[in-house]
């Protein structure tokens, strides 16, 4: 009975973090990018500096219409905001933030993380295809296009860590980690990154909902509580792909005091990384689509596999 | 369920369980959300409401347009390269432990993909057509 509650426990927890740290992100995107662009941002709703801006947000969603476009599939269109948002609840499950402070700790956790992140992008595929709209449907041929980029130079970098860890469990990985990995596995974490910021969609790689050039991409149809999904899975998608890279390449909970403090480590390295990532949204202007297809091919590709051969030797000699 | 008696097996597939159960909480959280709109929100549906949205004008033709689709050479060679890159992960766990010869069939495995993509590259595959 005790393992039961212990599992609902952790069910729970993995619950409340899935519905927190997103909005804890998407509101330091609001402030930091504000005041990086000279603005203040949001500064009504909770009256503290607009603290309570994405509750205010949610409570106006969940309000609106639920509108579906007339000669849209309408089965696919209604699911495609459910497959975008579920698969990094899920993901989410498995990223450790402290020693035994996992939600499941699972024996291929990298590989599976890894497989469902993609599951994520065939809703932003889907709904691309079931709006039958043009812009929609280009987002959704855009949305393709970057999965072939961002995923080969992707799966690299995790299996170097994999290699340098000799686990493919994620927890393992972190205790396996020893900080001249900094070094070792740089060129790793930086490809890691880069294909992951494309794999979640956001700027520099956000030319598949190119507001300029084709509305919203795949999201053009969508509106209210939909809609809302969709942007709550960017979010969840960022906060997942920062505690990766936190849990695969910095060390994860790991610092001083980690027996008591581990999580924290953790969860400000996750920040850390998830801010980089806003910043990385002001700082650059949008890569078009070939551009990213040549970045990967000839950039990251090359670079992961020379990454693959450092980690061998490095493995080996070290073994 | 004592940690003793519990075999290989069951508590291999036991670590799946909550997996199983977080998509579970996964779609009902969906299903809560879309509850809550349901009782919450209007329903005006107008035929111009629900038209295809194309700049404010009514669309032209089918949104299912056609279009050229510019990278499907990318992804054959995508699909090759990720098959290859699958089959690090099992590797990656026990390599260390075969030594300086599983480092060269490593070194074989990189070269036959750096190899391809370069034959890739020179064939001038690697360019937006």
């Amino acid at each position: 009975m005790s393992e039961t509650l212990e599992t609902v426990l952790r069910l729970a927890g993995v619950l409340v973090a899935f519905l927190l740290v997103p909005l804890l992100v998407g509101q330091v995107e609001h402030k930091a990018m504000a005041h990086m662009q000279g603005r203040v941002g949001p500064m009504y709703a909770g009256a503290f500096h607009g603290w309570a801006q994405l509750v205010a947000d949610g409570v106006k969603f969940v309000q609106k219409e639920d509108v579906v476009p007339a000669a849209a599939d309408r089965m696919v269109f209604k699911i495609a905001p459910a497959v975008a948002l579920v698969p990094y609840l899920v993901a989410m499950l498995v990223i450790p933030i402290g020693p035994g402070l996992v939600g499941q700790d699972l024996d291929v956790g990298l590989f599976f993380v890894i497989a469902v992140m993609g599951v994520g992008v065939v809703g932003s595929l889907m709904g691309g295809w079931s709006s039958a709209n043009k812009f929609s449907l280009l987002g959704g041929i855009r949305v393709a296009a970057q999965l072939m980029a961002y995923e080969l130079p992707f799966v690299l970098a995790a299996a170097s860590v994999a290699m340098a860890a000799g686990t493919l469990s994620l927890t393992g990985i972190v205790e396996a980690w020893n900080p001249w990995w900094l070094l070792w596995q740089a060129i790793a974490a930086v490809v890691f990154f880069v294909s992951g910021l494309a794999e979640v969609q956001r700027p520099p790689f956000d030319m598949p909902v190119a507001d300029a050039e084709i509305v919203f991409g795949p999201y053009t149809e969508y509106g209210g509580l939909r809609f809302a999904l969709f942007i709550l899975a960017e979010y969840a998608g960022i906060v997942v792909l920062s505690a990766l890279t936190a849990v695969l390449f910095l060390g994860g909970w790991r610092g001083p005091f980690e027996d008591q403090l581990g999580w924290l480590w953790t969860l400000l390295k996750t920040m850390a990384v998830a801010f980089v990532v806003i910043w990385v949204r002001v700082a650059y202007p949008r890569l078009r689509e070939d551009q990213l297809q040549r970045l990967a091919w000839q950039g990251l590709v090359p670079l992961a596999l020379l990454q693959l051969a450092i980690t061998a030797v490095g493995a080996v000699m070290t073994a | 369920m004592a940690g003793s008696s519990t075999t290989l097996q069951t508590a291999y597939f036991g670590s799946y369980v909550p997996l199983l159960a977080i998509i579970v909480v996964g779609v009902l959280l969906v299903f809560a959300m879309f509850g809550g709109n349901a009782l919450l929100r209007p329903s005006h549906a107008t035929p111009e409401k629900l038209l295809t949205y194309e700049c404010g004008v009514d669309p032209v033709g089918e949104g299912w347009a056609q279009t050229h689709v510019r990278y499907y050479v990318y992804a054959y060679l995508y699909v090759v390269f990720a098959v290859d890159a699958v089959f690090l992960f099992p590797w990656a766990t026990v390599f260390a432990g075969l030594g300086w010869v599983s480092v060269a069939e490593m070194g074989v495995f990189i070269g036959f993909i750096a190899v391809g993509l370069v034959y890739a590259w020179r064939k001038g595959v690697l360019t937006w057509t």
